[in-house]
């Protein structure tokens, strides 16, 4: 497996490389198959967790054909340790916007929306003054073509593509069935292509330094560089552009306090790696990939409240309509309980664990289905912990 | 558009189904259950029980079968080793949030949640049982309706219900996670909600979470208390359905069986609903023809036109909420239930001398709103509430279970005289469409003097499970009393769901429809499809019950509900004419507005 020494890099957040009018011409003068092909090309997968390749994203949405389609930014960024994308746009919005105008270019849409987090109203006031000015540029340059702001409803679960759809339609957010997919079926039933906000900047990024450069970042399987939002037990929190492909020890070495016993990869609904396996994990899509969340323990931190805290987190936050998850995540966080209390032996663990394989498998959106992967890595690294 | 096939494999044997057709539905052509719960053939795929799952081969994740449509070379395992096990997982996990006291609940026997926890065999709980932790919220704040959220599997079909089919939304999800559960606006109780009372969410309902309020208990009581005359009557849809829940098929015609039943039970007087669905279309025939004279030869503006039916209890809250501008319009006819009540009360007690104070009025009706109806407070002209108690079809299908009749086995027996006589007229008010085609049929022959100009009385245009139907008649050849109506085309609707009933009441508001006379039905298909009726129900199964209406309707020898000798009878020694005075005080009454919220 090919693995990388880690490495900071600095393109998201730069601005003065970046003149994102000049890419936009730039780009718009190509065909949007040449788009797609290049977005294709540099490899580029999701940042918003589920790692899909965005180029392919946006050729089935093109093929769709329907004089409605939408561009959506996802920007409900309500993973439980990741906080890029309120930084994304807060310092460089305008990379967003433009990502958002090539993706209407290149699949044929007018429209395009930024989902935002409700807790990030604050940014609201100073993104919409961006965006009318952003909008104001396109007309000028008679390109079809208008960003909207939407706030978000205030529940972890109107992430999920789906529930986000339902939300914006004044619905009660719920993930539907798939399929049909967005690229089918998406916000008001009609063909779209919704990106993660950092997906977004990268895509500015390949359109403005080419696919070749993209590409000459990260490994086969994740390409280009990463935000991470690095939190917990660390001397140093915060937000951090590294390259993709990196083993986790060169990032505990980086990042640790010198005490670190595990690393939690892609916040709750991520894996737990003990420190036994840093040395053969990769962070990227062929090891594990993360939405960005890193949470550093040490070793003053029970595991057990760990796992427990991401229990209620997810018992609160599944918008529970499928039995898998709504039922599944209180019996594991009622399970655990009885465990430590010694009400249920320690064999129960293994029921559980057949339960969090269940709910894998049988819940109907990718919350109830990545619970497994928390309480699986954590049960099965830290059991003693877990037990007594 | 012919649509395109899909090959695939259902447990390793081939199927071509047409592209779109679920696994579910591919499965089925080949006989392999698949079992369900928050699918109903009735309403839009959920896809969130998730005990429908299937394995397809290639897919690291199972698939909710109702909701995931085939594709080309797909190969589905319905039975694997992963499917097993997961299904009983989910099965495991609705039961340790399930208030499981089967033997107390209406539902045993007929739960799809119990017969799945059977089929799996699920007896010593796996997981931690989580009713206790949870408040025990029961809601039996209306009459009509009973809901019970320990019993909730929270699989949506009567939030899908009430919204798509009957178009109220009175319930709705609210929370999420361990919070979720099905509630109403703000929360607030069933009776102060927009509901209609149709019932149409308990027949969709897997579980004892929604039931009817049960009223078993005081009808044995006045049965069994000697100082009581207990009348009962019996609705047209009910002979047509009961069978289903006492172990006939669905389709099978009952009448007789039922009036014996009903005399095993010790009711005193037998009576038929019917008798008063042909009254109503002598009144509301009468009170139609008059509008439309003031309107045509009065010229008078204030007439509502087209008018509208009052004989659905459901119908009648939900334009009091939804539209109710538009009361004016509906026939101030009051349901052929409350008709019966009051005339009970009055007329048979006289001519049968008894002191009405010491009668009971039971009603078996197909329906849950008419037990709201009968306690409402424009409704009791006898001077007592006219009628005391309704049983649905269901309530009455389980007190003959409990009186251990062999109701297979019973010799048909015949009403009571003289108010159990009736016509085909008026056993077709079942049926969606059938109080227009009774009242056609009366109202043709009244202005024309010949029969309705269709073969054997049978108008097909007005019948049918097609949610709005529409239809003209022209009148020719007029008798001279009746000339202003010469040459005129009388146009006429049909709704039956409310969802229905919303778009015709919605087309007549923007003016691109007009019409003289609307039928409406608050339940799909009529009362035949009402909230008190055995369950399951399906669009086949509501067509079984419509034919067999017809076919009871084809075989009696009166058809025309001015012909039933029993109500010209009671014209000549009681009410005098229709719209007279005594029918105005005992037969008619005025609804009044209410609040959305
Ligand atoms: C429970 C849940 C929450 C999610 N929350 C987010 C989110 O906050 N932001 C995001 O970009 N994607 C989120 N996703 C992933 C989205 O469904 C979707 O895959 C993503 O927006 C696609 O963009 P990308 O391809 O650029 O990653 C979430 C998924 C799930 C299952
Ligand atoms: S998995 Fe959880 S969050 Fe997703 S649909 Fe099911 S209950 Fe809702
Ligand atoms: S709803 Fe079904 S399983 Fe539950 S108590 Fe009633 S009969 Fe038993
Ligand atoms: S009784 Fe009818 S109106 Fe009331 S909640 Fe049920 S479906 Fe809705
Ligand atoms: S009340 Fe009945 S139909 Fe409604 S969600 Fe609960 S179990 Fe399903
Ligand atoms: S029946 Fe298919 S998910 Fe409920």
């Amino acid at each position: 497996m090919e693995t990388k020494v880690i490495k900071k890099v600095d393109t998201i957040f730069d601005v003065v490389e970046c003149n994102y009018i000049q890419v936009l011409e730039k780009t718009l003068a190509k065909t949007a198959d040449e788009i797609i092909l290049d977005i294709i090309d540099s490899g580029l997968k999701g940042r918003g967790g589920a790692g899909f390749p965005t180029g392919l994203k946006w050729k089935f949405t093109k093929n769709e054909e329907n004089a409605v389609k939408y561009v959506i930014c996802n920007a409900d960024e309500g993973e439980p340790g990741t906080f890029k994308d309120r930084e994304i746009l807060d310092r460089v919005p305008e990379k967003v916007f433009t990502g958002m105008a090539i993706c209407g270019y290149a699949i044929g849409a007018k429209e395009g929306y930024i989902y935002l987090r409700g807790e990030y109203n604050f940014l609201k006031q100073d993104l919409q003054m961006k965006i009318d000015l952003f909008n104001s540029q396109l007309a000028d340059r008679d390109f079809d073509f208008k960003v909207f702001l939407r706030s978000g409803s205030g529940a972890y679960i109107c992430g999920e593509e789906s529930a986000l759809f339902d939300s914006m339609e004044g619905l009660r957010g719920e993930p539907r069935n798939k399929p049909p997919y967005p690229t089918v079926a998406g916000y008001n039933l009609k063909p779209t292509a919704i990106n993660n906000v950092e997906t977004l900047v990268y895509v500015t990024m390949i359109c403005r330094m080419g696919p070749e450069s993209f590409k000459a970042l990260g490994t086969k399987d994740s390409r280009g560089s990463k935000v991470f939002s690095v939190s917990g037990d660390t001397p140093t929190p915060g937000i951090y552009e590294l390259e993709l492909g990196m083993p986790l020890n060169q990032f505990v070495d980086e990042f640790g306090d010198g005490d670190t016993k595990a690393v939690q990869v892609g916040g709750a609904s991520g894996h737990c790696v003990p420190r036994k396996k840093y040395n053969d994990t990769i962070i990227g899509f062929e090891g594990i990939p993360t939405g960005g969340s890193m949470m550093i323990f040490n070793s003053t931190r029970s595991m057990y409240n760990v796992l427990h805290d991401y229990l209620e987190f997810f018992t609160e936050e599944s918008c529970g309509q499928c039995t898998p998850c709504r039922v599944g995540c209180q019996q594991l966080l009622k399970g655990i309980e009885a465990v430590k209390k010694g009400d249920k032996k320690p064999s129960y663990l293994e029921d559980l664990k057949k339960l969090a394989a269940t709910m894998k498998i049988a819940s109907k959106c990718g919350l109830g289905q990545s619970v497994s992967n928390p309480f699986n890595s954590i049960v099965d690294n830290f059991r003693e912990e877990i037990i007594y | 558009m012919s649509k395109y096939l899909v090959n695939l494999k259902v447990n390793n044997i081939p199927v071509t189904v047409e592209e779109g057709t679920t696994i579910l539905d591919a499965a089925r052509k080949l006989n392999f259950h698949i079992p369900t719960l928050c699918y109903h053939e009735d309403l839009t795929v959920a896809g969130n029980c998730r005990v429908c799952l299937v394995e397809v081969a290639g897919s690291r994740s199972l698939a909710a079968s109702c909701a995931t449509p085939v594709s080309e070379g797909m190969e589905v395992l319905t039975n694997s080793k992963n499917v097993r096990s997961a299904r009983k997982n989910v099965v495991e996990l609705l039961l340790s949030e399930h208030n499981a006291d089967c033997t107390k609940c209406f539902k045993n026997g007929h739960c799809e949640l119990q017969t799945l926890s059977s089929e799996y065999q699920i007896g010593q709980h796996l997981f931690i049982d989580l009713v206790k932790t949870k408040d025990k919220i029961v809601d039996i704040s209306s009459p009509s309706i009973a809901k019970d959220d320990s019993k909730c599997i929270r699989c949506q079909r009567c939030v899908r219900t009430c919204s798509e089919l009957q178009a109220v939304g009175a319930l709705a999800v609210i929370n999420k996670g361990d919070h979720q559960r099905i509630s109403t606006f703000l929360n607030k109780p069933l009776s102060e909600v927009v509901c209609t009372n149709c019932g149409q969410c308990i027949n969709r309902c897997p579980t004892g979470a929604l039931t009817e309020r049960s009223y078993i208990e005081e009808v044995w009581d006045a049965i069994n208390d000697p100082s009581k005359h207990v009348v009962v009557e019996t609705a047209p849809a009910v002979r047509v359905a009961l069978g289903e829940d006492l172990g006939f098929e669905a389709g099978e015609r009952v009448t007789g069986k039922m009036v014996a039943a009903l005399r095993h039970l010790g009711f005193d007087s037998i009576l038929d609903t019917d008798f008063t669905a042909d009254l109503t279309i002598l009144e509301e025939g009468t009170e139609l023809l008059t509008r439309l004279k003031k309107a045509l030869v009065d010229k008078d503006e204030k007439v509502s036109l087209p008018m509208f039916t009052s004989c659905s209890p459901g119908w009648i809250k939900f334009i009091e909420h939804m539209f109710p501008e538009y009361l004016p319009n509906l026939s101030t006819c009051k349901s052929p239930q409350q008709m019966f009540g009051a005339l009970a009360k009055t007329y048979y007690a006289q001519k049968k001398n008894i002191n009405p104070k010491n009668m009971v009025c039971v009603s078996i009706m197909p329906c849950t709103a008419k037990k709201f109806e009968a306690g409402r407070p424009e409704l009791r002209d006898s001077g007592y509430q006219d009628v005391d108690y309704v049983l649905t079809t269901r309530e009455l299908a389980m007190m003959i279970k409990q009186a251990g009749i062999d109701f297979m086995k019973l010799e048909d027996m015949e009403y009571d005289s003289i108010m159990g006589e009736s016509t085909g007229a008026a056993v077709i008010f079942g049926a969606s469409g059938g109080v227009m085609e009774a009242a056609l049929r009366t109202a043709y022959e009244i202005i024309s003097g010949r029969d309705v100009p269709f073969t054997n009385l049978n108008i097909v245009p007005v019948r049918g499970m097609e949610g709005v139907k529409e239809a003209k008649v022209m009148l020719k050849d007029v008798k001279p009393e009746w000339g202003f109506l010469e040459g005129v085309e009388v146009s006429i609707a049909i709704a039956h769901g409310l969802a229905n009933a919303k778009k015709v009441v919605e087309s007549i508001k923007n003016g691109t429809a007009n019409y003289h006379f609307v039928e409406i039905m608050g339940c799909p298909g009529g009362c035949i499809g009402g909230g008190g009726q055995p369950i399951p129900t399906s669009p086949e199964i509501r067509q079984k019950r419509a034919d067999a209406i017809y076919a009871e309707d084809e075989g009696l020898p009166l058809r025309k509900s001015h012909e039933n000798p029993e109500v010209q009878y009671l014209y000549k020694e009681f009410l005098g004419e229709p719209l007279g005075h005594r029918s105005h005080d005992l037969l008619h009454t005025h609804y009044k507005p209410r609040k959305r919220y």
